[in-house]
C-alpha cells in the first residue's frame, strides 16, 4: 500500500479536506463516499501496465493536486457560445453542480423532470465497466442530477445537458454525476456537452448513467469541446430493457485526455443499441474510447461506427468489446473502426474485443486505418478541384458517415463546424 | 494543334514506360491509340492527366501552346483537358452530383464564367443525363459507389459531356463493357465529336472503333508509336492480331 499511498498523496489529502467539509454528508451518505475511496484506492490510478490503460497514461493526472471545483457564478452570456439555437431545454451544470439560474427547469415538457440529488447515486460498486475514475467521482461528488422521462412521453424537442468547466486558480476537479430514467415506451433526445471557460488545467470526471424502460427509444450525443488542456474521463452506461432502442454518438474535439469508457448492457430481448462516434483531434490530445456492448439475451442487434480524425501529434486508442452471453442467441453486431491520420506523427492503437459464449449468432468487426486516398485525390483534382478542396471533400466524406446520422441538424452542423474548425478547412 | 507529344519519356515505379513518344493533335481530330497489353497507353493517358505516380523524365507535352507538365492536374482540367479513367474511383460519402457541381464551377471560374447555383446546375445536368440515358437518382448516389463496371464507364462520358473539355482521353473506356453499353458510351462520346474538341481514345480492341471512327490510329510499342495510319489500320491490326507488332519491333532492334 505504500507505493499505492505515495501516488496518491495529493488526492488522499483531498479527501481528508473533504471529510471535513459539510458537503462530505452524515450516514449512509458518508458511508458510500467511504466506501468508494476505499475502491478507489483499492485499484488506484491506472498505469500502462493495466491492460485496459496500455496506451494511456495518466500520471499527469496523479501527480497534480486538484482541487475539488467551487461554485464560480457564471454570466447567462458565457453559456452563449456553446447553445444550440432552436434548442430551448437546458440543464446547465457549472463545475459539476446543477445551476437551477441558468437552466430552463421550470420550463421543462410534461413528463421531464431535473432534480440534483444527495442520494440518487447511479451504480456504485455494481456500475458495469466503472474505471477508478468513476470511483473517484462517486467518492467526491456532492450530487447526482436526475432527469426523468415519465412513462409514454414522447418529448419532441431535444433537452441539452451542459457540462461547463470554469477553471479557477488551481487545478480543478469537476465531477458530473447525471441519471436519466427513460420510462416506459418513452422517447427522448439527449445532447451532453462538455465545454469549458479558460484554459486551465482541469480534471473531469464524469459518469452518466442512462436506464431505458421497456420500448424506450432515446438519443444520445456526447459533445466534448474542451481545452486542449482539459483531462476528461467519463463512464457512460446504458441499461436497455425489452424491445427498447438506443444510440449513441460520441464526438470529441477536445482535451489533453479524452477517454470514454461507454458500455451498453442489451438486458431485454429486442433491444438495440447503436453506439457511433467521431473523434477530431490535433496538438498533444489523446483520445481514448473504451466501448462494451454486453449481449446479454437474445434477439438484440448493435452497431457501432467509430471514425477519427488525427492531426497534429494526435494520439487515439480504441477498443471495442463485444460481449455475447450465453444465453443471447441471434444477436447481431457490427463493429468498425476507422481513422485517417492526417500527419505522420499523429498514431492510433485499435483492438476488437469479441467475447461469445452463443453459438447462434453475427458478429462482424473491420478496422481500417490510413492517409486520404490518393487515388480518390487525384480523381477529384483531374475534374479540376483543387487540393485543398479536395482533401476537404474527402475528410468530410470520411466524417458524414457518422455525423449524417445524427438526428437533430443543429447538432450535426455544429459538430462540422468544430470540425472544420480543429483542421481548419475551408 | 491542340496537342503536341514530343520524344516524352516516363517512369512509373522506376521502370520506363513511354521511351520517346511523339503524337500531334489538331482540334476537331479523333486519335485512336492501340496497342498490346503494357505498350504504354495508359501510361500517356494518365501522364496527360498528371496522374503524381507517372515521372516524366524526359521530353516535352504542349497542350494550346502551354507547357502542359509544368500544370498540376487540377490546373489541366480546368484548361479543358479530360481524362475518362480506366478505372474510376469510389468515393463513399460524396454525392455525385455535388462532386460535379464543384467541378463544373471549378472551369467555369477559371473561364471567368459566372458559377451555377444548385438550381440551375440540375437543370443544366438533367438535359445532358437525359441524352445519355442515365437515371437521374445515379446523382444523389456516392461518386461510383456500388456502380457496375458500365455504369462506371457511363459516368464518366456523363461528366465529359458536362464538363465539355477541350481534350478528352478516354483510357480504355471500352474495357468491360458488353455490347449494349459500348454503343451507349460510343453515342455519347460522338455526340461531343466537334471541331473544337480532339478526342484520343486509348484501346487495346478495334471494336470500339466500329462506333467512334477515328481519323487517325496510332499503334503502340514498348514506349514508342510504331506505326501510323488511318482508320483502315484499326482494321489491319484486328486481322493480323498484335504478333507482326513484336515481330516488327524484333526486327527494328536487330
Amino acid at each position: 500500500m505504500t507505493a499505492v499511498a505515495e501516488r496518491h498523496e495529493a488526492v488522499i489529502a483531498q479527501f481528508e479536506a473533504f471529510r471535513r467539509d459539510p458537503a462530505f454528508g452524515t450516514g449512509s451518505h458518508r458511508d458510500r463516499r467511504e466506501a468508494a475511496f476505499g475502491r478507489f484506492l483499492e485499484r488506484g490510478f491506472p498505469t500502462t501496465r493495466d491492460e485496459d490503460w496500455k496506451f494511456t497514461n495518466v500520471a499527469p493526472i496523479a501527480a497534480t493536486p486538484f482541487v475539488r471545483a467551487g461554485q464560480p457564478a457564471v454570466p447567462p452570456a458565457a453559456l452563449e457560445p456553446f447553445l444550440f439555437p432552436g434548442i430551448g431545454h437546458q440543464i446547465v451544470l457549472v463545475n459539476g453542480r446543477l445551476s437551477a439560474g441558468l437552466s430552463s427547469i421550470d420550463r421543462l415538457p410534461a413528463g421531464v423532470t431535473v432534480r440534483a440529488l444527495i442520494d440518487a447515486a447511479p451504480g456504485g460498486e455494481s456500475l458495469p465497466g466503472r474505471t477508478a475514475f468513476a470511483d473517484l467521482n462517486e467518492a467526491f461528488a456532492e450530487s447526482t442530477v436526475v432527469i426523468e422521462i415519465a412513462p409514454k412521453t414522447v418529448v419532441t424537442e431535444p433537452l441539452h445537458l451542459i457540462n461547463l468547466t470554469v477553471a479557477e486558480a488551481k487545478p480543478t476537479l469537476v465531477l458530473p454525476r447525471v441519471r436519466v430514467t427513460i420510462g416506459e415506451a418513452a422517447q427522448v433526445s439527449l445532447v451532453e456537452s462538455y465545454a469549458g471557460l479558460g484554459e486551465a488545467n482541469t480534471l473531469t470526471t464524469a459518469v452518466t448513467l442512462i436506464d431505458l424502460g421497456p420500448g424506450a427509444v432515446a438519443d444520445h450525443v456526447k459533445l466534448q469541446r474542451e481545452s486542449s488542456q482539459a483531462y476528461h474521463l467519463a463512464n457512460v452506461v446504458i441499461r436497455l430493457s425489452r424491445a427498447s432502442t438506443f444510440s449513441s454518438y460520441a464526438l470529441t474535439f477536445g482535451g489533453r485526455i479524452a477517454r470514454n469508457d461507454i458500455t451498453a448492457v442489451l438486458g431485454g430481448e429486442g433491444a438495440e443499441c447503436t453506439l457511433d462516434g467521431l473523434y477530431v483531434v490535433d496538438g498533444e490530445t489523446l483520445v481514448d474510447t473504451h466501448t462494451t456492448i454486453d449481449h446479454a439475451m437474445p434477439h438484440c442487434p448493435s452497431h457501432e461506427v467509430y471514425k477519427g480524425i488525427l492531426a497534429g501529434r494526435a494520439r487515439a486508442v480504441f477498443n471495442g468489446k463485444i460481449i455475447v452471453r450465453p444465453d443471447a442467441q441471434k444477436t447481431d453486431a457490427k463493429q468498425t473502426n476507422k481513422a485517417l491520420l492526417l500527419t505522420d506523427d499523429a498514431q492510433i492503437n485499435t483492438k476488437p474485443q469479441l467475447e461469445i459464449f452463443a453459438d447462434d449468432v453475427k458478429c462482424t468487426h473491420g478496422a481500417a486505418i490510413g492517409q486520404l486516398d490518393e487515388d480518390a485525390m487525384f480523381y477529384l483534382r483531374a475534374r479540376g478541384i483543387g487540393p485543398l478542396e479536395a482533401r476537404n471533400f474527402l475528410i468530410h466524406a470520411f466524417a458524414g458517415e457518422v455525423l449524417d446520422e445524427i438526428k437533430i441538424p443543429v447538432v450535426r452542423d455544429t459538430a462540422m463546424r468544430l470540425m472544420e474548425q480543429k483542421l481548419l478547412l475551408g | 494543334m491542340l496537342l503536341e507529344v514530343n520524344d516524352l519519356r516516363v517512369k512509373v515505379e522506376d521502370k520506363e514506360i513511354l521511351k520517346g513518344l511523339s503524337l500531334s493533335v489538331n482540334p476537331g481530330e479523333v486519335h485512336a491509340i492501340m496497342g498490346p497489353n503494357g505498350s504504354g497507353k495508359s501510361t500517356l493517358a494518365r501522364a496527360i492527366a498528371g496522374h503524381p505516380a507517372y515521372e516524366v523524365t524526359g521530353g516535352t507535352v504542349r497542350y494550346d501552346g502551354k507547357d502542359l507538365l509544368e500544370m498540376a492536374p487540377e490546373d489541366r482540367a480546368r484548361d479543358g483537358v479530360f481524362m475518362a479513367f480506366q478505372y474510376p474511383v469510389e468515393i463513399p460519402g460524396i454525392q455525385n452530383g455535388y462532386f460535379l457541381k464543384a467541378a463544373l464551377n471549378a472551369l467555369r471560374k477559371h473561364r471567368g464564367e459566372p458559377e451555377l447555383d444548385a438550381v440551375e446546375f440540375m437543370q443544366f445536368v438533367r438535359a445532358k443525363a437525359k441524352a445519355l440515358g442515365m437515371d437521374q437518382a445515379m446523382l444523389s448516389r456516392s461518386v461510383n459507389e456500388g456502380f457496375s463496371g458500365g455504369e462506371k464507364k457511363r459516368n464518366e462520358i456523363f461528366q465529359m459531356a458536362v464538363l465539355e473539355p477541350r481534350l478528352a482521353i478516354l483510357d480504355e473506356t471500352d474495357s468491360g463493357l458488353d455490347i449494349d453499353a459500348l454503343k451507349i458510351v460510343a453515342e455519347g462520346v460522338n455526340a461531343l465529336r466537334s471541331p473544337n474538341r480532339a478526342i484520343v481514345v486509348v484501346t487495346h480492341y478495334q471494336r470500339l472503333l466500329n462506333y467512334i471512327v477515328p481519323d487517325y490510329v496510332h499503334v503502340l510499342s514498348s514506349g514508342r508509336i510504331l506505326r501510323s495510319g488511318g482508320k483502315e489500320l484499326a482494321l489491319e491490326l484486328e486481322a493480323k492480331g498484335y504478333g507482326w507488332v513484336d515481330a516488327a519491333l524484333a526486327g527494328a532492334k536487330a
